[in-house]
Order: C-alpha cells, then sequence, then structure tokens
C-alpha cells in the first residue's frame, strides 16, 4: 500500500468540499476527495493505500462525509501525528482506522506500510515506527468492524443512570 | 480534590462520581440533527435495527445548510428527514426557524448541566447556557438516536481567566479570535474550556455564545460558561427549570489556566487560511475585499447586526464589495427588522436573506471565484470553505465586518468615525 503524504491542519472541507453534503454514497464521495488542494489523489488512489498525516488531521467540521470518501476511495488507515477529536471518533465508527504515530513525519511520500495493531507498531519499508494504543472502549467498536456492527449487537446500552430526570 | 464544572455535570448524569479521563455511557438530554448530517444520522439509525427513536421529545430537528432546497439532492434529503419526523413523532422546525445553534438555544434545548449532542461541529455553542454540549458525527448521532445514550470520554479542562472591559467596537469575537490565536488550532483537542473571569460575568449572552461557538476551533470538545444570572435571565424564558449553582470547586484540578486581559485588545482578524491565524487588524488594514458576510451561527444575532449598524451609520457599502446579510434566525430577523436595521442595510447596499447558513456552508450561495477575497463574521477560513480554493478568506467581528465594507478594504472600525 503506497503512501499519500500531507501536512498539518489538514481540515475536513478540504477532503470532502462543503458543495458535495448532499450526497452519501462513498464511490461517489470518493471521486471529489480533495478536489481543489489535491485534484490527482482521486485519480490515483488505490484500494489499500494510505494517507500520512501531520498534526491535526480531520479538524473542523463533523462532516463524515470525509472519512467515508476515504473509505470509499479504497483508503483502509490514516497514520498521523495527531487526529482532531470528532473526525478521530467518526474514522473509527464508520471503519477507516486511524494510526497516531509520532514519527509519522518520518515516513515518506510514496513509502509502504503496514500496520500491527496487537504489537502496536507500523513497518514503513523494514523501519519500525511504533503507534499510540486505541482506547479500549474505541477498540471494541474498531474489533467489530465500526459502529453501525457493534450497535446491531445491541439491545440497550447500560446507560450510567437508570432512567432520563 | 474537587471537581471540575465538566465533571460535576456528568456526575449529576451518572449518579456517581466521575474524573476527567473516565469513559462513561452518559444519557442524552437533547439531540440535534439539521439537512447535511441527519439523511446519514437516520440511515445508520436503521442500519443499527433501530425502528423506534430512544426519546423523539428530545431531538431537535430543523434544516439550515440547503434552504430553501437548493438542489433535487437538498430536496430528496429534507422529503426523507420529513418523512422520518413523522413516523417517529419527532418535532421538526423544518426550515422555518434559521440555524441549528441559535434555534437550539431560542428553542431552550440546552440548559445548565445537561448533556446535549449535535451532527455539527458547533454544537459547543450550548455552553453559553451552562451545557456540556459537543459535536459529533453522523454514526454516533445514529447510535444516540436508537439508545439515546452515548459513550463519553469526560474531558480535562482549560480555564479561560479574563479581566477588563472591552474598547468600543472591540468585544467577543475579537477576544476568541486572539485566544484561538494563542491556544492554536489544536491546543485544546478532546478538552473542555472553562471561560471565566470579569469580562465573561460582563458578558451578554450573545458574547458568550459567540465564544463557546468557537472552541472547537482550538479543537475543543466543549466550551462552556459557568452559569450566572445573566444564564438563568436568558434559560427562564425559554425553559422552565429552577436555577441552581452549577460552577468548578476552588480546588478543582485544570489542565491548564490560561489568562487574558481584553483592556488593550485591538480588533482581530484570522488570516487565511486557518482560524488561530488572528493578527490585529492594523496588520491587514487595506487588504481589498470581494465580498463581506454578517451572520453565521457565530455572529448573526440582532446584537451583532446592532455593532454593525452603529459603524455604519447613515452610510453606503461601497460598489466594489457585495455585502451579505443573514440572521442567523427567524426571532433575530425580527429583532433586527423591527429595530429597522433591515431597511438601513439594504439601504447602503446590502443583500438581506432569510435565515441559513449562507455563504459559510460553501455550496449553498454567496460562492467567491479564484482569487477573490472574502472578509466573514463566521467562524471558518478554510481553503474553499467559502467556494473556490483559489479564494481567501477572513474572519472578524460585525464591527470590522461594517467598516470594511464601506471602505472596499479591511478597516479599522476604531477608525470609522
Amino acid at each position: 500500500m503506497r503512501v499519500w503524504k500531507f501536512g498539518d491542519n489538514i481540515d475536513t472541507d478540504a477532503i470532502m468540499p462543503g458543495r458535495y453534503l448532499s450526497i452519501y454514497d462513498p464511490h461517489v464521495l470518493a471521486k471529489h476527495a480533495f478536489e481543489g488542494t489535491r485534484d490527482e489523489f482521486a485519480r490515483e488512489v488505490k484500494p489499500g493505500d494510505a494517507i500520512v498525516a501531520g498534526k491535526n488531521f480531520g479538524c473542523g467540521s463533523s462532516r463524515e462525509h470525509a472519512p467515508i470518501a476515504l473509505k470509499g476511495a479504497g483508503i483502509t488507515m490514516v497514520i498521523a501525528e495527531s487526529f482532531a477529536r470528532i473526525f478521530y471518533r467518526n474514522a473509527i465508527n464508520v471503519g477507516l482506522l486511524p494510526v497516531v504515530c509520532d514519527k509519522a513525519g518520518s515516513i515518506l511520500e510514496g513509502e509502504n506500510v503496514m500496520v500491527d495493531l496487537i504489537g502496536g507498531y507500523l513497518i514503513v519499508d523494514g523501519r519500525k515506527l511504533s503507534i499510540e494504543p486505541i482506547p479500549e472502549f474505541l477498540m471494541r467498536i474498531v474489533d467489530s468492524g465500526g459502529l453501525v456492527e457493534y450497535a446491531c449487537g445491541l439491545q440497550e446500552v447500560p446507560v450510567c443512570t437508570a432512567s432520563h430526570q | 480534590m474537587g471537581a471540575t464544572i465538566i465533571e460535576k455535570i456528568f456526575a449529576m448524569k451518572c449518579k456517581k462520581d466521575v474524573c476527567a479521563g473516565e469513559v462513561v455511557m452518559a444519557p442524552v438530554d437533547n439531540a440535534m440533527i439539521h439537512d447535511i448530517t441527519g439523511p446519514l444520522a437516520i440511515q445508520k439509525f436503521y442500519e443499527m435495527g433501530g425502528k423506534k427513536v430512544h426519546s423523539p421529545e428530545r431531538v431537535t430537528m430543523l434544516f439550515d445548510h440547503q434552504v430553501p432546497a437548493d438542489s433535487l439532492e437538498a430536496a430528496n434529503n429534507h422529503a426523507y428527514m420529513r418523512n422520518f419526523a413523522k413516523e417517529q413523532g419527532i418535532y421538526n422546525y423544518d426550515i422555518r426557524e434559521g440555524v441549528c445553534h441559535q434555534v437550539t438555544m431560542e428553542m431552550g434545548k440546552a440548559a445548565p448541566g445537561e448533556i446535549v449532542v449535535g451532527a455539527d461541529s458547533h454544537t459547543c455553542m450550548y455552553g453559553a447556557a451552562g451545557a456540556f454540549a459537543t459535536g459529533i458525527g453522523s454514526t454516533d448521532m445514529g447510535f444516540a438516536l436508537k439508545f439515546g445514550a452515548l459513550y463519553f470520554r469526560i474531558p480535562e479542562t482549560i480555564r479561560v481567566e479574563t479581566t477588563g472591559s472591552f474598547q468600543k467596537r472591540v468585544g467577543p469575537k475579537d477576544l476568541i479570535l486572539s485566544i484561538t490565536a494563542d491556544i492554536g488550532a489544536d491546543g485544546a483537542t478532546y478538552k473542555a474550556i472553562e471561560f471565566t473571569g470579569e469580562t465573561f460575568e460582563t458578558m451578554d449572552m450573545p458574547g458568550r455564545m459567540t465564544c463557546c461557538n468557537m472552541a472547537i476551533e482550538m479543537g475543543a470538545k466543549a466550551g462552556i460558561v459557568p452559569p450566572d444570572t445573566i444564564t438563568w435571565d436568558y434559560i427562564r424564558h425559554v425553559r422552565n427549570v429552577v436555577p441552581f449553582s452549577l460552577e468548578s470547586d476552588s480546588n478543582a484540578s485544570f489542565i491548564e489556566n490560561r489568562t487574558y486581559n481584553v483592556t488593550n485588545l485591538s480588533p482581530q482578524v484570522a488570516e487565511p487560511h486557518n482560524v488561530d491565524l488572528g493578527v490585529d487588524v492594523t496588520k491587514v488594514a487595506g487588504t481589498k475585499v470581494d465580498q463581506v458576510f454578517i451572520g453565521s451561527c457565530t455572529n448573526g444575532r440582532y446584537e451583532d447586526f446592532a455593532e454593525a449598524a452603529e459603524v455604519l451609520g447613515n452610510r453606503k457599502f461601497s460598489d466594489n464589495v457585495r455585502v451579505i446579510i443573514i440572521p442567523a434566525s427567524r426571532q433575530e430577523y425580527l429583532k433586527t427588522l423591527r429595530a429597522g436595521l433591515i431597511e438601513r442595510f439594504v439601504m447602503a447596499g446590502a443583500l438581506v436573506e432569510a435565515p441559513c447558513c449562507g455563504p459559510c456552508m460553501g455550496g449553498a450561495f454567496g460562492l467567491l471565484a479564484p482569487g477573490e477575497v472574502s472578509l466573514s463574521t463566521s467562524n471558518r477560513n478554510f481553503k474553499g470553505r467559502q467556494g473556490s480554493t483559489g479564494a481567501s478568506v477572513y474572519l472578524c467581528s460585525p464591527a470590522t465586518a461594517a467598516a470594511s465594507g464601506i471602505y472596499g478594504e479591511i478597516t479599522d472600525p476604531r477608525e470609522v468615525k
């Protein structure tokens, strides 16, 4: 899987421009990913490719169209030095793996990367880079394949109060 | 060890002591969905096997991003949500009321001590009402619709302490742009920001909404102003709740404390293409602008239009600028209209639109061509946010926007005599 390299503060307007937000089909959205900021992405991305970025990936709007478009384009994981909170959770919910790696900056455009979640590292063209573990409660969602799959198995959730006030 | 206001809200809802860092499945007091993120949330609700929404009376539904429907896709999305509202017994404000965050506040859907979620990142605005309010994605919203609850990691809190009074024509938007420049676009990621101190204690509700609205621009999960008499005065007009005391303990543990004195604060402008690039207006004064937008959930209230009108006086806007004015809600529109300000703006050459997100949505109308420059009272200036990725968006207060609309270039509102 090849690496697509991005910088810091990549916002969800850049990943998916506002004019496409009335669309929800992952494959249609994928055709517009990074439109206007990195046009070759949608043309050349291949299933299994990965995105590598700097700080605060996915900042801004809560639009889930952003991780859905990346997943629709065949991206399996986004590796970044840090993620914006809503994007991080949206990615896990839709089954796109967000990987926090403080050495993401050392990964180069076009390199090959593989992840070992249990071992807690990336293998990048032979180099081993450690990654932050995914919080336990989110790992259950990752293991299910996404929040929809996780929720399908639940009739009700154990809320910390018996009922609403 | 004492508790922060955020820890106290979760403790009240969970009926047990909790502290920052803990993950809890907490009940949701209110959930807001709009026409962009709503259809997907409904789809996810069904995919999760949802049949009946857990608490339809706790769902706020409205359309504000693409209204009236500006495309067939938007029309289909609206129709899909209308059907869902009917099927589930959810009250739908449809296109009547305005921008989601303003309407949620006006309708009393957020009150001190409550947990509110919205499928929109600026949901953090309801912290002005003393609620813990946070933006979530559509799948999380589908889950909240089905179960009436959601997982939350209780955030640590950054305490912002303010002192001083603003100079004339300087206000809350300038303060929050300067705080954002200081903390940075990711300086508060996963954390809550508590706004306290003299400046906030004397700030009106619209100003508090402006500041809490932009907490997300620092990556924050929530912004909050501890409820005081100003909060409760607002709340009692929209909701029947008995006031109670809610504030951080004096020995609460904050992850960070920051102090700001606003006495010498200048009007601030955030340069393209990030919100944390705020500078004194004097640094960018003279920059030619093609479009000025006064509106949005950040600055689309009567008080914002009054601030703009005070600077405008009886002048006209420059013929070289398209000035677009959009009240954030029907109620704010009526207040502005009755005060005679709408007529003043129209006479000055502005285009006044019905309540909606407008150019801030970046897809409906008011878009920018490559090379064009917009000055906007909204909350984001990302590349392409208001149209072409070749355009530039600067963010500012209503006073700075009005002053700049008069002269066709970024202008210090203090210089307009």
